[in-house]
């Protein structure tokens, strides 16, 4: 099976001092890859130049074969990529219907919204309301249906369980779970919260100080203990 | 009595055209968080192409449409050759960069037409005719009137109903979520400064009939008291902008018909300095707090 994501050497940061160094991965179609690491390890610049907030200083990205690395970041999205950024970027002046619409909008002609209402049917009681309306969570489902409304092939999500009560952490993880399994959806998942993460990883990679350090499958992860201490702290 | 009602109407019709104005700073406000500060000199640069054109070809009509093109052309110009690449680190820095144009748009226009006015006609009579015996509104007022609501309505159409206004929001609002959604943000700005100036200059060609004519620097007190609208309705309102186009265009009209005509730019100044010390997120603020 081709890769559906490969990195190669993934070399970036702000400034001359890279936060990245010589990171490479796969995400293979219909793969849940967790990408796990303490604060300030490089999880979200990863993700941000995956996306091209940030344009890599060496390296390679490329989506089922095609060359991402330069690619415009309006663009990426055109191409399958759907990016959820940490802090989830709810357009907080707009309401939950035109958050959602503009997920859609390069599309023609423009997606139903209605798959998503079903699948998130407290977006649908809210949909005239405003984004600072919604709590922490709605925000969440928001930030996330809006990404699944372009129908991406990956989708990017940073720290989906900041700021949210364990169970609609446990909720949102078991959507992830649900959405893979049914649409073969693929997601690189970026979290602090390493026990829901590898609750729906197929593979976990841990990354420190920019660089990768190990990657294994998830459930060796959880179960050796050794590795366990070394690399996530429980 | 009837003195009143004069000015009242007489003091719509000027506020109606800071209205239009006020709503371009705002335009420009809400896409950049720049307060374009050569508007007035913009506007002005396009009125003389408008009648450049109108007096070559002898059709105001198509004057006025070439200087509305002219303004999209420009404000796009200005946006993607100057303003796209200030450093915004400081709001002074675009702000430094606009009155830097200001001095060029008129040194130009003085080089190119000369510093004197020259007359600028107006397409519709401006005797007023009376209505229940008293004086009131003339033709040309009715014309600004439906110009200046033809736009507001416009506006709010693009703005609220199509895939466009909503992208250029999004793209103001959060610049980053947008282009991960696919918006480009560039090109959204590009479209907002294009469609600022075209009001702005429709706004410059409907005062400038009703001042002294064409010149370099004709549009530096319809610009402070435009700006005074815009501060007024908040500069992020494009509704606040429009009631405080009319109240300033009201209260000149009373300042200068019981007190004045030379005591009417001192209002305007004194009213922008006790708007803005008492009252700086404009009259009808409502606190909102952005948050994540």
């Amino acid at each position: 099976m081709s890769a559906l994501l490969e990195v190669e050497g993934l070399t970036a940061g702000y400034g001359a001092a890279p936060v990245l160094h010589d990171v490479s991965l796969t995400v293979q179609p219909g793969q849940i890859v967790a990408v796990l690491g303490a604060n300030g390890a490089g999880k979200s610049t990863l993700l941000r130049t995956l996306s091209g907030l940030l344009r890599a200083q060496k390296g390679r990205i490329a989506l089922e074969g095609q060359d991402l690395t330069k690619i415009k970041v309006e663009h990426l999205v055109r191409h399958g990529i759907a990016h959820v950024p940490e802090g989830r970027g709810v357009v907080t002046e707009l309401t939950v219907e035109e958050n959602l619409r503009l997920g859609g909008l390069w599309r023609k002609p423009q997606p139903s919204l209605e798959p998503i209402y079903e699948l998130f049917p407290r977006l649908a009681e809210r949909r005239h309301n405003e984004g600072h309306q919604l709590s922490g969570g709605e925000r969440q489902m928001l930030a996330l249906g809006r990404a699944l409304v372009a129908q991406p092939k990956l989708l990017l999500l940073d720290e989906p369980s900041l700021g949210l009560a364990p169970k609609i952490t446990a909720q949102i993880m078991a959507l992830l779970r649900d959405l893979r399994d049914r649409t073969g959806l693929a997601v690189l998942l970026v979290e602090q919260n390493v026990r829901s993460a590898l609750s729906i990883a197929d593979e976990g990679i841990v990354l420190s100080l920019g660089r990768i350090v190990t990657r294994h499958d998830a459930a060796t992860l959880v179960d050796d203990a050794d590795l366990r201490h070394a690399y996530l702290g429980f | 009595m009837d003195r009143f009602v004069f000015l009242t109407f007489d003091g719509l019709s000027r506020g109606a055209v800071y209205a239009a104005f006020a709503l371009a700073l705002v335009l420009i406000w809400r896409a950049a968080r720049i307060v374009n500060f050569a508007q007035g000199a913009m506007a002005v640069a396009t009125a003389y192409v408008g009648y450049s054109v109108a007096d070559a070809t002898g059709s105001y009509w198509l004057g006025f449409v070439v200087a509305i093109v002219a303004g999209l052309l420009l404000g796009a110009g200005v946006e993607r050759v100057v303003m796209r690449f200030v450093d915004h680190s400081s709001p002074l820095n675009g702000v430094v960069v606009a009155l830097g144009l200001v001095l060029i748009i008129q040194g130009v226009l003085g080089m190119l037409y000369g510093n004197e006015f020259r007359p600028a006609a107006a397409p519709f009579s401006r005797d007023a005719f009376e209505i229940g015996g008293v004086a009131l509104l003339s033709r040309y007022d009715l014309f600004v009137f439906a110009a200046v609501g033809a736009v507001v309505v416009l506006l709010t159409l693009l703005f609220t109903r199509t895939p466009t206004g909503l992208r250029m929001r999004a793209a103001a609002f959060a610049p980053d979520v947008s282009r991960l959604l696919g918006v480009s943000v560039g090109g959204m700005l590009t479209l907002g400064w294009a469609l600022a100036a075209a009001v702005g200059s429709l706004a410059g060609m409907l005062v400038l009939p009703t001042e002294l004519g064409l010149h370099p620097t004709a549009m530096d007190v319809v610009f402070i008291s435009a700006f005074t609208a815009a501060v007024l309705g908040g500069l992020d309102s494009p509704i606040g902008s429009v009631l405080g186009g009319l109240l300033v265009g009201l209260l000149l009209s009373y300042i200068s018909g019981y007190l004045g005509a030379t005591v009417a730019p001192m209002a305007v100044l004194a009213l922008l300095v006790i708007v803005l010390l008492s009252r700086p997120d404009g009259l009808f603020a409502r606190s909102k707090a952005r948050t994540a």
